[in-house]
């Protein structure tokens, strides 16, 4: 007899790390799927060349701050990998792709102090030192195959509106038949991922209400001064990053706060800053830099904001 | 009936493999181990020497404050020895070792035993108090105390505590099917002891048969109610069932009584009727015997200071293929270092796992189902990086004390991080630290 003695419980729920990164990438699949459809074999390519450098940084890393390296398989550096590339153009260098996902994985990642200790969404991280890096590459876009358009570069949605306003239809938004990065093409495909999640409960349902809805009533109450100047809301719900953002971005655990009042916060921040960005700034999209921005809050908010205890004093 | 529903904890498998086993009564062993200290409060005082003969029901231990229970033999022989033992959580304690000699010779009661009708407030505080009845749906407070709550707060409301909410524990279970009047006027008597207007029989779904019988029993009772609760993990904590039933809350630091509510679990009304009406005071306590390996999965009606290995022999289990032997269910009980360990008040069951896996630990995600699985709200990711940080006037403001420890934010965790074992580890350090000031 060799008995084990340790603290209650002794039984353990059927969730886990590596179980909830699965998920996760599961329920991009479907959009990471259709940009291949969309964009050819080259998706494919940014994809496993960006989650290959996640995952090969991930494992030196681990290595070189004498950690446990089998950490690497927990599927975070996989799912990070992923999510870059869903953010990146089609036609994007596959060097570039690389540089990303290494920057993403090392600097907002591994120094922070790896899983859990980072405080910026490493994909996004990554995606915006690809921005200011390579401007040119990051914002030329190939045309979508669906849309049977015969020129070499095209405008996104959201860039055709602020530069040239032209509206995008909305079936094309929700179909995906129109160009930008890997995976923010099909706003259903993405809902049907979010909406899995959800179902599932590995994301917060607060997060996507407070981010699409805060988005749909600030352009809604720009809209409805002047439609003339203002795009939909629908028109900004659907197109650009904004699913890619709120489903899968913005409810990473980590970098999102814990309370109920910090996620409204949070969220509703992150549609504040997407339409200021998008309507008054200087680029067409303002998914990245607006999680970014709410991302840094998560500590402080963390810190200051918990919920009343059963019997506390109001 | 009324049903109602806790909205957090959780919904652990059940594995209520014995619900269906009558409660048998477990044969006198050859020796029993009775510590004096078995309840919240005080150990009590040692009435007894070795070689003394006992009596069934003699008083050898005698209750040392106002916080403390007595304890009594529950068999005839023998003191051997007063020595120290192992207590299933860990720490030792005084205990009377008795050799059993024979068939039960009864003491007299060291109270007055009389017709129910003629029983005042009083009355029922000496008796439980006489008798040694403490909570036994794990806290163990003496339940003298409980129904003497101070004269500024009027209790209410009784709640008769059939929850059970522990997965695989039955001996509250079958207490209800086969003693449903005798839980039921015990629940009366305590409810006019502390002059509550109503009284609730909360049973949980998973139990319907016994909140069946008590509503048969209450139906044309005046001020009585069976609320069938969903089952969930863990509603039968006091705090969760005053919230659920009564929608109030007891406020950090503060009892049920702040509330005007007194919570009495199934197992403690019975040991209240045996002492009231038959005079004999709390010596025995239904175990539920059960777990992976077990053969026959039982209800046994035990002497305490029973040995938990001839239960776990009786019950056909499975020693050698045994990994843990838990004293109570799997989300609150105690691992022990061995089954040579007696059955107390508090043991509600022996659990035995055999197939337990070291999960991987990973860093804190943040994913918050800790904070919202946990019954008291408490904001547990928080608590815990303070309590790793030793910063223990933040974790105290978090809500160190406040926690119960059910497991809940462990059982959830997907890091599989060991939560409670930090919170208690916290207890421990903050206790210690204050303990020397």
């Amino acid at each position: 007899m060799n008995l084990i003695v340790s603290s209650s419980p002794h039984i353990h729920g059927k969730d886990s790390v590596p179980k909830i990164m699965l998920h996760v990438i599961l329920a991009l699949l479907p959009a990471a799927a259709a940009s291949i459809y969309f964009f050819g074999i080259r998706a494919l390519w940014v994809m496993l060349v960006s989650i290959a450098t996640a995952e090969i940084s991930e494992y030196l890393f681990l290595l070189l701050r004498k950690k446990d390296t089998s950490a690497a398989l927990d599927g975070s550096a996989f799912l990070t990998g992923l999510l870059l590339a869903l953010t990146l153009p089609p036609s994007i260098n596959l060097s570039m792709v690389a540089i990303g996902a290494a920057v993403a994985i090392i600097i907002a990642k591994q120094m922070f102090g790896g899983f859990g200790a980072n405080i910026f969404n490493p994909a996004l991280v990554g995606r915006a030192f690809l921005q200011a890096a390579f401007p040119i590459p990051m914002t030329t876009w190939v045309a979508n195959r669906a849309a049977h358009i015969d020129a070499t570069t095209v405008a996104t949605p959201l860039g055709g509106f602020k530069f040239s306003h032209i509206l995008t239809a909305h079936k094309d938004l929700l179909l995906g038949n129109v160009a930008g990065s890997l995976g923010e093409t099909s706003a259903l495909l993405l809902l049907l991922g979010g909406v899995y999640l959800l179902v599932r409960r590995y994301i917060d349902w607060r997060i996507p209400v407070g981010v699409l809805g805060s988005v749909a009533v600030f352009s809604g109450i720009l809209w409805l001064a002047n439609s003339n100047k203002y795009p939909d809301p629908v028109f900004m719900l659907l197109a650009g990053g904004l699913m890619l953002g709120a489903w899968f971005m913005a409810t990473d655990p980590v970098t999102s706060p814990v309370s109920p009042a910090g996620i409204w916060i949070y969220s509703i921040g992150i549609g504040f800053f997407v339409v200021l960005i998008r309507v008054f700034g200087g680029m067409p999209e303002g998914v990245m830099y607006s999680i970014l921005i709410m991302n840094s809050f998560v500590p402080l908010m963390d810190k200051y904001l918990r919920q009343r205890m059963l019997g506390e004093k109001k | 009936m009324i049903e109602l529903a806790m909205r957090r904890g959780v919904h652990p498998p059940e594995g209520k493999l014995s619900a269906q086993k009558p409660i048998q009564d477990f044969p006198l062993p050859k020796q029993v181990v009775i510590p004096f200290s078995q309840h919240a409060g005080k150990p009590a005082t040692p009435l007894v020497k070795k070689r003394q003969k006992v009596k069934t029901g003699e008083k050898i231990g005698e209750a040392s404050g106002f916080i403390s229970a007595p304890v009594h033999s529950s068999v005839t022989g023998t003191v051997k020895t007063l020595e120290t033992v192992l207590l299933p959580n860990g720490s030792s304690a005084l205990a009377a070792i008795i050799t059993v000699e024979g068939e039960d010779q009864w003491a007299e009661p060291t109270w007055p035993v009389k017709e129910l009708s003629s029983l005042t407030p009083d009355d029922l505080r000496t008796i439980t108090r006489e008798a040694g009845v403490v909570g036994l749906g794990g806290a163990v407070f003496p339940t003298s105390v409980k129904i003497s709550p101070p004269k500024e707060y009027p209790i209410d409301s009784v709640i008769v505590n059939g929850a059970e909410c522990e997965p695989y524990l039955t001996s509250d279970h079958r207490l209800m099917l086969e003693h449903t009047e005798e839980i039921f006027q015990a629940a009366q008597l305590l409810k006019m002891a502390v002059g509550a207007k109503r009284g609730y029989i909360a049973v949980e779904d998973n139990k319907r048969d016994a909140a069946e019988a008590f509503d048969k029993l209450v139906r044309g009772v005046a001020d009585w109610e069976v609320v069938l609760l969903r089952t969930r993990y863990p509603q039968g904590a006091e705090k969760s069932l005053i919230k659920v039933i009564l929608g109030r809350e007891v406020p950090v630091g503060g009892l049920p009584f702040h509330v005007g509510a007194l919570v009495q679990n199934v197992g403690t009304l019975y040991a209240v009727y045996e002492a009231a009406v038959k005079g004999i005071p709390l010596i025995k306590r239904v175990v539920t015997v059960t777990g992976e390996g077990v053969k026959e999965p039982s209800n046994f009606m035990t002497r305490i200071g029973t040995s938990a290995r001839e239960l776990l022999q009786a019950a056909g289990a499975d020693l050698e293929a045994a990994r843990k032997i838990i004293f109570g269910g799997p989300m609150m009980g105690m691992a022990v270092k061995s089954p040579d360990i007696p059955v107390l008040k508090s043991t509600s069951g022996i659990l035995i796992l055999s197939s337990v896996k070291k999960e991987r630990v990973f860093p804190c995600l943040y994913c918050g189902k800790c904070v919202y699985a946990c019954p008291l709200k408490i904001t547990t990711t928080r608590l815990v990086k303070y309590i790793q940080a030793g910063m223990w006037d933040q974790a105290k403001a978090f809500g160190l004390f406040n926690c119960m420890e059910c497991g809940v934010c462990s059982y959830v965790c997907p890091a599989n991080i060991p939560l409670v074992h930090w919170i208690r580890y916290g207890k421990f350090m903050v206790r210690m630290m204050e303990a020397k000031q």
